[in-house]
């Protein structure tokens, strides 16, 4: 097993590499640059000639992307242009709100997407089987910006029950409270199109497992029906889930850039909006090397998970 | 039911219990205290530092830190004393003395002089200044002529020029010529642009980076404390996020309503809209250098072909009028009334066209998907092709994103035959002379980037801008007015009435032409 864990995390070296040489590369092939973003309108070609030879823009690309990966190898990340602070300060002050909304968003997911499944496919074919099964299409079907803007609209603006953006109120309380009460909407809008993509699999791969075998045996030999649902049917059925609830995490990650947007949510995805726009490539390279490197670090805890779950997987 | 359902339904109701608890708990929620102003940004500023700076964005910030030597009369864009509280104007404009006011201080308490003028111009204009790494100053070329800045005495500045600068009070009210605290730029260095000091009447009281900048009133100011005592300053850059944060109470002051969301503030009385028309200027830059619209003929067709009054009304929504020529009405006399804006002539303009023999032709429309001033970009373009297409012309459009497109348009139009582009700017001379005039081709470093060149444009800015007498100034700003508009080297399309969603207890909001966002005396009832 731990091997197979070393292997794994092997693998994502060249994985995160690459990943650093297209971010490196698409920056450099979209037009515009740092310089033209700090001048603004009032760039002439010759300021921003001048200015990009300040900021060392005016070297090879190879030789930028050496510099910048043997300052990655000694842990400094580089500055950003715009923001004149280190990119790793930056970063490590943006991961956090992400994380919050990432990981709140992939609970309700989980949770609420395993429970409808399950509940959906052993009452198969009924009202409530059709209810649910309308309800994840829906959810499938519906694009988050839409969703939070109609709920930041509805929720928000008319009912206001929730503030409609932010991560804490700009003025009186700060606290835990104030933390989930702003949360509710961004972690729900995030949360949509996962429920329903895990609920749609877990429906299916439950209904699979129910018409197996060992199912009708663990209940001809009396076990009881939620011994069978909840340990014989869920964890066969969790080894196909489980895969999806890791690609669910990267989504979750990637949305964000989206629903950080809406809802004023200071992480890492609206950095890397902001960051985009302005031509920050180091603060942009710094925070997709973070954010590709959560995403590897959940494939390989979803392999070891499923590995676990499921002993026929080699490790 | 079994445990698993019970399960699932205790969790599922805890989660409900604590939502509604949420919602119970955050119904007393604070609302903006009645002693702060909490305006609504389009985005977070680039710098606080003034001198570094072009977006209004950031200059709504900017003004109620810093003050100028001079500065703008309220409504107008006439100059009037600031931290000058005279000056004088020798050798036939080539050189400003001006006397300062006594007894100003900075937010650090160092005290405003003649030294600290001399260390902002020449911080800007002097590559070797001690503090000129603080820089890029992308406006700096607004005191260009500028050749020597003399400390007389403590309360005496005298400029001398190359030659004779008509614009330069107005440039000295604009943001790149507020005044920061020398000794505050010496010690924090570029960290300045995150902790500034200046005079004016609020001081930097925090930047909390995606959240807010907040002011607080300057209660030693020597015009009294301004009537509010704090401003928020929110960056929220989604627009539609920005309308229900604005809706749902959250903001007082939404400046750059998007023009969809004019009508929903209209009429409803928890709100008042603000509008002032200022020297704002969205056209169409034509390629003069080569293609179908090097032809004059052309030019003209493409500027009655296009159906400004529709524009104005459908696509901005009332929130711009059809502007005639490239001096803005804002600039009142300065502005001839005689030359009106060209009719929407579809006819008149599929005759040209084929007069010109550019029937077909192909023509790129390069647009932007945003930017500053560019109101609604792809929209527009959207509506100026097709009618374009109706007298004639094959036009494209290439849309490109905001900072890509400052670097395809800025460095020439090259085979593009027009570009949109949008200016916001303070006296007459300013848009013509960087973008007009033959010396400011882009290989010159300019923004000429139709390469339009006519020598009696460039004569008579030149002239202009030597004249210290207003009225002749302004008659010799009335003939660029009509030269440009019968010469057609841009198509003039919209001119944007500034506006504002402000809530109804805010009392004393006015925008200003300048579109500068003077707060001091804004109050909340």
């Amino acid at each position: 097993m731990i091997a197979y864990a070393l292997r794994r995390i092997a693998l994502a070296v060249p994985v995160l590499f690459g990943v650093s040489v297209v971010v490196f590369l698409v920056m450099a092939l979209i037009p515009g640059d740092p310089a033209l973003a700090i001048l603004g309108a009032f760039a002439t070609p010759e300021t921003v000639a001048r200015l990009n030879a300040d900021l060392g823009l005016d070297q090879p690309l190879p030789v930028r992307y050496l510099i910048w990966l043997k300052g990655v190898l000694t842990g400094d990340l580089g500055r950003s242009y715009a923001l004149d602070r280190p990119v790793l300060d930056e970063v490590r002050d943006r991961i956090g709100p992400t994380l919050i909304l990432a990981s709140a968003a992939l609970s309700l997911s989980v949770f609420f997407g395993l429970a409808a499944g399950v509940v959906s496919a052993v009452r198969q074919n009924t009202a409530f089987d059709g209810a649910v099964r309308l309800l994840l299409l829906v959810g499938i079907s519906t694009p988050s910006f839409f969703f939070g803007i109609l709920a930041a609209q509805w929720l928000g603006v008319e009912l206001g029950w929730f503030p409609t953006g932010g991560m804490v109120s700009l003025f009186g309380g700060r606290g835990l409270f104030d933390l989930l009460h702003h949360l509710v909407l961004p972690a729900v809008t995030l949360a949509v199109v996962a429920t329903a993509i895990v609920g749609r699999l877990t429906r299916a791969a439950m209904l699979d497992v129910l018409r197996q075998d060992h199912v009708r045996t663990a209940r001809a030999k009396g076990v009881a029906e939620d011994r069978v649902i909840g340990v014989h049917a869920l964890k066969p059925a969790l080894v196909a889930v489980v895969p999806v609830i890791g690609l669910q995490a990267g989504y979750v990650l990637g949305g964000a850039v989206y629903v950080e947007t809406v809802f004023q949510w200071p992480g890492i995805g609206r950095m890397l909006v902001e960051a985009i726009g302005r031509r920050d490539v180091l603060l942009v390279q710094g925070g997709v090397l973070v954010v590709a490197t959560l995403y590897v670090a959940i494939n390989v805890a979803t392999d070891l998970l499923q590995a676990a779950l499921d002993p026929r997987i080699k490790t | 039911m079994g445990r698993l359902g019970l399960g699932f339904i205790c969790v599922a109701g805890a989660l409900a219990a604590g939502v509604a608890g949420l919602v119970a708990m955050g119904a007393g929620r604070a609302a903006i205290p009645p002693d702060t102003l909490v305006i609504g940004q389009l985005a977070e500023p680039k710098s606080l530092d003034p001198a570094t700076v072009t977006a209004v964005n950031d200059f709504r910030i900017l003004v109620n830190v810093f003050e100028g030597l001079t500065r703008y009369r309220p409504g107008t864009l006439e100059v009037g004393p600031g931290l000058a509280e005279r000056w004088e104007i020798l050798d036939g404009g080539k050189t400003y003395v001006f006397h300062l006011k006594p007894g100003v201080r900075f937010h650090d308490g160092t005290p405003f002089d003649a030294d600290a003028v001399k260390f902002n111009l020449d911080r800007m204009l002097d590559p070797k200044h001690p503090a000129a790494g603080t820089g890029p100053f992308p406006l700096s070329f607004f005191f260009k002529p500028v050749r020597e800045v003399i400390v007389v005495d403590p309360l005496t500045i005298k400029l001398r020029l190359e030659a004779p600068y008509a614009p330069l009070l107005s440039n000295l009210a604009y943001p790149a010529g507020l005044m920061v605290s020398p000794t505050a730029v010496t010690k924090l260095g570029r960290g300045f642009a995150r902790a500034p000091v200046g005079t004016g009447p609020f001081r930097f009281a925090g930047w909390e980076s995606e959240r807010q900048v907040r002011l607080e009133a300057n209660r030693e100011h020597r015009d009294g404390a301004p009537k509010i005592d704090a401003l928020v300053f929110r960056p929220i850059a989604d627009a539609n996020a920005r309308l229900s944060e604005m809706l749902a109470g959250g903001l007082d002051v939404m400046p750059e309503l998007p023009a969809d969301s004019v009508a929903a503030f209209r009429g409803d009385p928890r709100f008042r809209l603000a509008e002032a028309a200022g020297p704002h200027l969205w056209f169409l830059i034509l390629n003069v250098r080569e293609g179908p619209t090097k032809d004059v003929r052309v030019r003209r067709a493409i500027s009655l072909a296009i159906d400004r009054e529709t524009l104005v009304h459908d696509v901005l929504q009332g929130t711009a009028t059809a502007p005639a020529g490239p001096i803005s009405e804002a600039f009142g006399p300065a502005s001839d009334p005689a030359v009106t804006p060209y009719p929407h002539d579809p006819e008149k303009a599929r005759a040209l066209i084929r007069e010109a023999g550019a029937e077909g032709a192909r023509v790129t429309l390069l647009a932007a998907e945003g930017g500053s001033g560019m109101l609604e970009p792809i929209a527009m373009a959207t509506a100026i092709q097709s009618d374009l297409r109706r007298v004639g012309l094959d036009a494209r459009v290439e849309t490109f994103e905001w900072n890509a497109y400052l670097a395809r348009v800025n460095g020439g139009l090259k085979d593009a035959a027009m570009a949109e582009m949008a200016w916001m700017t303070n006296d007459p001379d300013t848009l013509p002379s960087l973008a007009l005039k033959g010396s400011a081709t882009p290989d010159k470093g300019g923004f000429n980037a139709g390469y339009y060149e006519n020598p009696e444009l460039d004569r008579l800015l030149d002239e202009a801008r030597a004249e210290q007498d207003p009225k002749a100034r302004a008659a010799l700003y009335r003939r660029v007015d009509r030269l440009v508009h019968d010469d057609a080297p841009w198509a003039f399309v919209a001119s944007w009435k500034q506006d504002a969603a402000v809530s109804a207890s805010v009392q004393g909001f006015e925008l200003q032409p300048s579109f500068l966002m003077d707060l001091r005396m804004v109050n909340k009832k």
